[in-house]
């Protein structure tokens, strides 16, 4: 009966999640093609120094070891699952324990100390988030949601750490009624605290409740992930491996607007020439998350919503509009929004919103300096000035929508060569003055 | 000391050719502090016996500007008529004392076909002096200042180029002091992405107070830059708090103009 339970429960979590990852690729994929295929040997290497060895974390070194203490103990704990499974399947108790002897004693040990490390982590990050108020977690665009989002995960945390060591020390009582011990570094003294004295059916029950618990908990929050912000437990490996490797400051090239330059430059073209066939009726610049990359999306999917961009902003940090998270928060629901819509509706359906006015404001964007250290900062190399610069490009190019002084920016440089009012005869005079 | 400067035409014409093209840019060109840093570098390349040409008339906006304010059409016609213009003139190698024109040329001029070696002018002149054809004289003009750098990010963060203005600074009689926000952490004067040629959005305070006041902190004498909008944005900000008589704005080129003797 146990076994069967356990397995529809085991199949529907994996299931579940399963169709939320495709959801997630599908929205992934409405974004427009980038080819990030080339060197593999340098975007390995980013990955596994800022995905797994959790490079730029460091730059603020407490929080980055009990950053460290938890996402170590969620990766090592999830060896202990592989258990889980085989016993809940089988109905054995421990199935690893004879056979690997001495290394499962070392192995559980190390979880029991990890996680003890990740309870201290997780109230911590508890109390700066909800008593210290560090601003960055604490702006209005965490109002709400997000923030219950945050904390939620903690709670999580702490209710998953709960179970696991009340499933360890009821064994190890009950292993010690019987003049054994399992010897486990942490349940090997907590247990006897907790239970000591317990009926042998007492015991058994709460060792069920905890090997229940942790399970349903593993699962509740792997079915969480595709909706919070956690999911760059996962994101951050194919993000970081993705990420830009050209210098920040280089900006992407336009190959539409250059066939069209080209064109109006080359004085043999024949202006009643018919487009080619192939040149898709395609829109300048970024309106609607369609418009922007797979790469833009998944960003939007890893972004953690740390604000550590938002916190180096210029813009922000004087108190404009912007907030480089925001972009990125923006982005991530209005692809979620956009995809069930199409998902219920038809691949060509519209709903009347977009990214850009139902989501973010001009006012947001023409306070951004580029300055790219929203992008310096990002613990999983998001790139929200790719973003910004898009929907710029979209608001210039598609709807003339300029601020009026870079109006007259822009008409200098195209009628005198330069941003200002001189003339290209006076370039050089600087030569002969004094 | 008069300035020697040759066009790339008259080169051209006598059949010539320059081993590097000084990219002045509009600021460089235009603007009245910052002709004073084209001049500064001049008279180190003069010193130098750089062999060296600008575009003059020739020349024109690199496009940045346009590109930042999401203008792509007007920076790839400036692109491709300047681009037309080096590839004539087989140009090989650029310097330039603006990061933004250098990040252009460097970054976003290969792909429409203009393809160059470009570097910024402290890292031509931090080769100039560790080849030994630049030696600072001994003449104690920044003896006991400090002198902090402010890191422009077109320069630091966009291109990764961190070292070559503080040895520069190292290599002058004077104390080099950082700013809390430095290199990858520095933050922006203000004025990139086109903010230079537009009001701020509404806000509580201006950036480049904000960055000025960091400056301030560090007691410095001196704030370094290597950028030409940096400086008139860190200018403004030292007029804004009245320290011009205690604090001055210069660009890296001047202060090694100066500890030249030229
Ligand atoms: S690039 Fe723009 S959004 Fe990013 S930190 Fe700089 S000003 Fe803010
Ligand atoms: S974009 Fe990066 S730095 Fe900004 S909130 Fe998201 S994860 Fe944090």
């Amino acid at each position: 009966m146990q076994q069967l339970i356990f397995g529809v429960l085991t199949l529907s979590s994996f299931g579940f999640f399963a169709f939320n990852l495709r959801k997630i690729g599908q929205n992934i994929h409405m974004g427009m093609p980038l080819d990030r295929s080339d060197r593999k040997a340098e975007r390995w290497r980013t990955m596994l120094l800022v995905a797994l060895g959790q490079k730029k974390m460091f730059t603020r070194p407490i929080p980055a070891l009990l950053h460290l203490a938890l996402y170590a103990s969620f990766v090592i704990t999830q060896i202990e699952l592989i258990e889980i499974l085989v016993d809940g399947m089988s109905g054995s108790h421990r199935f690893f324990q004879n056979s690997l002897g001495g290394f499962y004693t070392f192995v559980i040990s190390f979880i029991e100390v990890l996680s003890v490390l990740a309870f201290i982590g997780t109230v911590a990050f508890l109390a700066r988030r909800n008593m210290l108020k560090l601003p960055r977690l604490n702006m209005k665009e965490l109002a709400g949601w997000p923030k219950q989002d945050a904390n939620l995960i903690l709670v999580f945390e702490l209710i998953l750490i709960t179970f696991i060591f009340t499933m360890n020390g009821a064994d190890e009582v009950l292993q010690t009624y019987a003049g054994n011990s399992n010897g486990f570094a942490i349940s090997s003294w907590l247990g006897p605290i907790l239970f000591e004295g317990k009926s042998t059916h007492t015991l058994h029950v709460l060792e069920q409740i905890g090997w229940w618990g942790h399970i349903i908990m593993v699962y509740t929050f792997m079915n969480y992930l595709p909706y919070s912000k956690h999911l760059h437990i996962f994101m951050a490996f194919p993000n970081t491996y993705y990420s830009k490797l050209a210098p920040k400051g280089q900006f992407t090239n336009m190959q539409s607007v250059t066939n069209e330059v080209k064109l109006m430059l080359d004085p043999n073209a024949d202006p009643y020439a018919a487009p080619a066939a192939d040149a898709a009726p395609s829109r300048f610049g970024a309106k609607d998350v369609t418009d922007l990359t797979w790469k833009n999306l998944m960003d939007a999917y890893s972004c953690t919503e740390c604000g550590r961009c938002t916190s180096a902003c210029p813009a922000n940090t004087t108190g404009k509009l912007l907030s480089p998270r925001k972009i990125m928060m923006d982005t991530r629901d209005r692809m979620v929004e956009l995809g069930d819509f199409k998902r219920k509706n038809g691949q060509d359906a519209e709903d009347g919103k977009s990214l850009l006015g139902s989501y973010i404001t001009e006012e947001e964007l023409w306070a951004c300096t580029s300055c790219n250290a929203c992008v310096q900062e990002c613990p999983v190399n998001i790139d929200p000035l790719s973003i910004i610069i898009d929907l710029r490009r979209f608001l210039v190019m598609e709807e003339s929508k300029v601020p009026t002084e870079l109006t007259g920016m822009l008409t200098n440089i195209e009628n005198n060569g330069a941003p200002w009012q001189f003339a290209p005869t006076e370039r050089m005079n600087w030569a002969n003055e004094d | 000391m008069s300035i020697q400067v040759r066009t790339m035409a008259d080169m051209m014409a006598s059949g010539e050719s320059p081993d590097i093209l000084f990219w002045v840019g509009c600021a460089g060109s235009f603007d009245d502090r910052a002709k004073k840093i084209t001049k500064a570098l001049v008279k180190i390349l003069n010193h130098c016996k750089v062999n060296f040409a600008v575009l003059g008339t020739e020349e024109s906006c690199t496009g940045d500007p346009a590109k930042r304010a999401g203008n792509e059409f007007t920076f790839q016609m400036q692109a491709l008529m300047n681009i037309e213009l080096l590839n004539g003139y087989e140009v090989k190698k650029i310097v330039t004392a603006c990061p933004h024109c250098f990040n252009t040329l460097k970054n976003e001029y290969p792909e429409l076909g203009g393809t160059y070696e470009v570097i910024h002018h402290t890292q031509l002149i931090q080769d100039l002096i560790n080849t030994g054809k630049l030696t600072l004289a001994d003449n104690g003009t920044f003896k006991g200042k400090k002198i902090t750098f402010h890191d422009p990010c077109y320069l630091g963060r966009a291109n990764d180029v961190y070292e070559a203005p503080r040895e520069l600074i190292e290599k002058l009689d004077a104390a080099l002091v950082e700013m809390k926000r430095c290199k990858t952490n520095g933050l922006c004067c203000g004025a990139g992405g086109a903010q230079m040629f537009k009001e701020a959005e509404k806000g509580n305070k201006e950036i480049n107070i904000e960055r000025t006041e960091d400056a301030i902190e560090t007691s410095a004498n001196i704030i370094a830059t290597g950028c030409p909008f940096c400086n008139t944005m860190m200018t403004d900000g030292v007029k804004h708090f009245e320290k011009e008589e205690d604090v001055k704005v210069m660009d890296i080129a001047e202060l090694i103009a100066n500890a030249a003797d030229l």
